[in-house]
This record gives C-alpha cells, sequence and structure tokens, in this order.
C-alpha cells in the first residue's frame, strides 16, 4: 500500500525546517503545502484543531503535530537501509538529545522571538543577552565534535541547526557576531549545510528570512 | 529483558506532583530506587552538579548519569525498563500520547500556576484559560476508563496531578476550574486514576499539602500587596 504523506508548512518556520530535513534524510516522499499563517486552510484547522499551528505531518490521513514529536514519530516509522536513525539507540543518549532539544526550544527560540519582536531598547538586549548565552551552552555541548551527534549527524544536529538560517537576522538586527561569540557553531553550522543534502534543501534562504524578518517589525510598529 | 542493576537515585520534593510522576512510573515497573528530598531553598550540591542548567528537580540518577526533565525521565525509564509499558507499541498512538501530555503540561498546567498567584482580574483571566484547556481534556478523557486506555499509562501519570493536588490548589487561592458538573468525565476519570492500587498506596499527605498550599499562598499574596505599594 503507497504510503501518502503530507506536510503542512510555512517556509519560514525553524520548526518546519526540522520536519522537512528529516523527511529527507530518510527519503520519505510527500506533498509539501505552504500555509498562509494569516488565512489558514480548512485542511490545516482540521489536522489541527487544538493549535492551529504548522507544522503538521498527516500520514495516511492521520495528523500528527509538533515538530520534536513529528520527528520522532518519522524516526520510529520509516527504520531500513535508506534510512538513517536520528535518535540513538541507548536510552541515556536519546535522554541526552531529548534533553538539548528542549533546551533550544525553550531558550533558543523564546529569545529569538523576543529579538524579533521587541523594539530597539531594554527587551531587545535582555533577548540578546539569552540568545547568547544559549548558543555558549550549546556550544559548550557541541566541544570538539563534528555534530552534536558525535560522528554523524542527527537528532539534536537536525533540532538546532533548523534556526541556522535565523542567525543572520539575528546578528544583524542586535549587531554582533555570532561567529565572534560562538565560532565552534558557525563551523558546525557550515558543516551541515555543506556535508548535508537534507539540511541544504531544507534550510531557507537568511536574506529572505531577513526581509521577512523586517517586515515582521514593521508590520508590529517596532522598527 | 535485562535487569538494570546499577544504583538508581531520585532527586525530588515529596509535596511536587512532578516528583510523583516519577515514583508512580518507577513503582508501576517494580523498579527499585532510593529517593533523596531535595530543600529547594538550600539545593544540594548533587542537584546543582547533577542539573546545572536547570538547577531543577526532579532528577533521576542512573548509575551515576543524571537525566533531568521529568518527561525526559519518563520516557528515559519506559526506554530502559522495558516491563509494564506505558507508552504504547504503536508510533502514531505514541505520537498522540506524547501530544496530550505537553498540551496538559503547556496550556492547563501553567494557568493553574497563574491562578494560584494572582488575584483580581489576573486571577479571572487565568481561570478563564485553565477551563478553556480542561475542556480540551474533558473532550479527549470522554468515553475512557484512562487516558492511556483500559490501564493506566504515560498521560494519566503526567496529569494524575489534577486528581489529587488541584482540588488543594484551588482551595488555598480560592478559585474554582475543576467543576464536576461541568467536567463529568474528568472526575470519572479521577476517581478511576486514584483508585489504582499503586497510585492510591503512593501519594503525599493531603494535610501536608493542604499547609503546604495555605502558606504558599499567603506568600504570594504578600509578595503581590508589595508590588503595588
Amino acid at each position: 500500500m503507497a504510503d501518502e504523506v503530507v506536510l503542512l508548512n510555512a517556509w519560514v518556520s525553524p520548526f518546519g525546517s526540522r520536519v522537512r530535513i528529516a523527511l529527507d534524510e530518510k527519503s520519505v516522499e510527500y506533498q509539501y503545502r505552504e500555509e498562509n499563517l494569516q488565512d489558514k486552510s480548512p485542511l490545516l484547522l482540521q489536522m489541527n484543531p487544538i493549535h492551529k499551528k504548522i507544522p503538521v505531518l498527516i500520514h495516511n490521513g492521520k495528523p500528527i503535530c509538533e515538530s520534536l514529536a513529528i520527528v520522532q514519530y518519522i524516526d520510529e516509522t520509516w527504520k531500513d537501509d535508506k534510512a538513517p536513525p536520528l535518535l540513538p539507540s541507548d536510552p541515556y543518549q536519546r535522554a541526552q538529545a531529548r534533553f538539548w532539544a528542549d533546551y533550544i526550544d525553550k531558550k533558543v527560540f523564546s529569545s529569538v522571538m523576543g529579538i524579533l519582536r521587541s523594539p530597539k531598547g531594554e527587551e531587545q538586549e535582555k533577548a540578546k543577552k539569552e540568545f547568547i548565552e544559549a548558543l555558549k551552552v550549546l556550544e559548550e555541548e557541541l566541544g570538539d565534535k563534528p555534530y552534536f551527534g558525535g560522528d554523524n549527524f542527527g537528532f539534536l544536529d537536525l533540532s538546532f541547526v533548523a534556526f541556522y538560517s535565523w542567525f543572520y537576522s539575528m546578528e544583524t538586527l542586535v549587531h554582533f557576531d555570532i561567529e565572534a561569540e560562538c565560532p565552534k557553531l558557525i563551523e558546525w553550522g557550515k558543516r551541515c549545510m555543506e556535508k548535508k543534502e537534507s539540511v541544504a534543501k531544507s534550510l531557507p534562504d537568511s536574506l529572505k528570512i531577513y526581509d521577512f524578518a523586517l517586515q515582521m517589525r514593521k508590520k508590529l510598529g517596532v522598527d | 529483558m535485562e535487569e538494570k542493576e546499577e544504583e538508581l537515585k531520585l532527586l525530588g520534593t515529596k509535596l511536587s506532583p512532578f516528583s510523583w510522576r516519577i515514583i508512580w512510573v518507577l513503582k508501576l515497573k517494580g523498579i527499585e530506587y532510593d529517593f533523596i528530598e531535595e530543600d529547594l531553598r538550600n539545593k544540594s550540591q548533587l542537584l546543582l552538579s547533577s542539573n546545572p542548567v536547570h538547577k531543577k528537580v526532579p532528577v533521576l540518577i542512573h548509575g551515576g548519569k543524571a537525566i533531568p526533565e521529568s518527561i525526559i525521565i519518563l520516557l528515559y525509564i519506559e526506554e530502559t525498563w522495558l516491563k509494564n509499558p506505558i507508552l504504547p507499541n504503536d508510533p502514531y498512538e505514541r505520537s498522540q500520547a506524547l501530544f496530550w501530555a505537553k498540551f496538559a503540561d503547556e496550556k492547563f498546567l501553567p494557568e493553574i500556576e497563574m491562578a494560584f498567584s494572582s488575584t483580581g482580574d489576573d486571577q479571572v483571566k487565568a481561570v478563564e484559560l485553565a477551563t478553556a484547556a480542561l475542556e480540551v481534556l474533558e473532550g479527549e478523557i470522554k468515553g475512557k476508563r484512562f487516558f492511556g486506555g483500559d490501564r493506566i499509562g504515560f498521560v494519566d501519570v503526567v496529569v494524575g496531578w489534577i486528581a489529587y493536588w488541584l482540588e488543594m490548589v484551588e482551595e488555598a487561592a480560592c478559585f474554582k476550574v475543576s467543576n464536576s458538573k461541568k467536567f463529568p468525565s474528568l472526575h470519572s476519570w479521577m476517581n478511576n486514576f486514584l483508585e489504582v492500587t499503586v497510585i492510591r498506596e503512593n501519594l503525599p499527605s493531603p494535610d501536608d499539602l493542604r499547609i503546604f498550599f495555605h502558606d504558599l499562598r499567603q506568600v504570594k499574596c504578600d509578595s503581590l500587596t508589595q508590588e503595588i505599594k
């Protein structure tokens, strides 16, 4: 029986990028549907009635929401030679990967939103500080490993690299240089983009994200 | 099935539902462990070194390896001790269980915390949001004995605090969300949940909880009054 896989997404979303990378890593064929978040489709509202958010993966008609849950679902559902595991097999290493993915959701995402949504001033500076601190903690976790997953790209790499296309916007909006603060992270990001086709294909262009960020700030009246 | 003989410690606090989530699952799976009570006003070296990022309880320490964050701990336990599984085998059903646990922790629990910590309009608003979230949970439990189906599972353990702690939190802060007329299915679930032997035999003293919440509410109200001054 042929699998029907549909992804509801918005091109700017780092959460959606995670799912795109995971699907690509597993060579899953799927239908991509771009959502207009100002005018959500009936399908989105039907598939995610509680949160009405993207990304949503629809597998043979059944919806799965929340990017990290979707990635874990993908990992558990597509398992063969074409499809390398995303999460490690050892329970303790899995716990570590989940812990850091949760940290990224709590600290990186919230500070990115803080920088994006605040006018220039105290609030934005506070978000900037939180963002840099989170990056430094993550850089320490990376250490000298080529990937967060060790020798191989994995769950935590894909959870974080989704934010890589937002780095340029963050640097430009609040005037700092991530490479100066966290050189290993930038090296890692570049490595992911160069060596992993799934990443290069799935991440939106940094300059387009910056355009989007400026438009959003204008709309919010913070610029 | 391998028996994991390494030393198992749980750092927690006996009044916190987050610690009890872990205790319930350890008991359900028949796993031996040592409980270490933490004084959160004076955190131990062990806690600070085991969870340097968040410095919070609960933390599970298995053979010297520390696992923080209650949901992550539950998944670790499930993947390490395979007896009496709390999650379904099917990946889709599993994704749904994770969804509901996250929903309860992110959409209901914070509103109850807010209602407990606030007064006036802020409290009213929090109660409204909590009620809306509880209505969603009511829809999910309708027609089922437990969130996990016929037996308690991951979601039941994560939301179990609603069956025991919630009433005392509401009493202490003079608000009411879990109205039994409005939420009949949830109230049936609460009875079912508390009747499960492992749960019934593993609950903190209601008097201790009442005193704790009463005192904490006093502290919250005092600090709110300070802010206004």
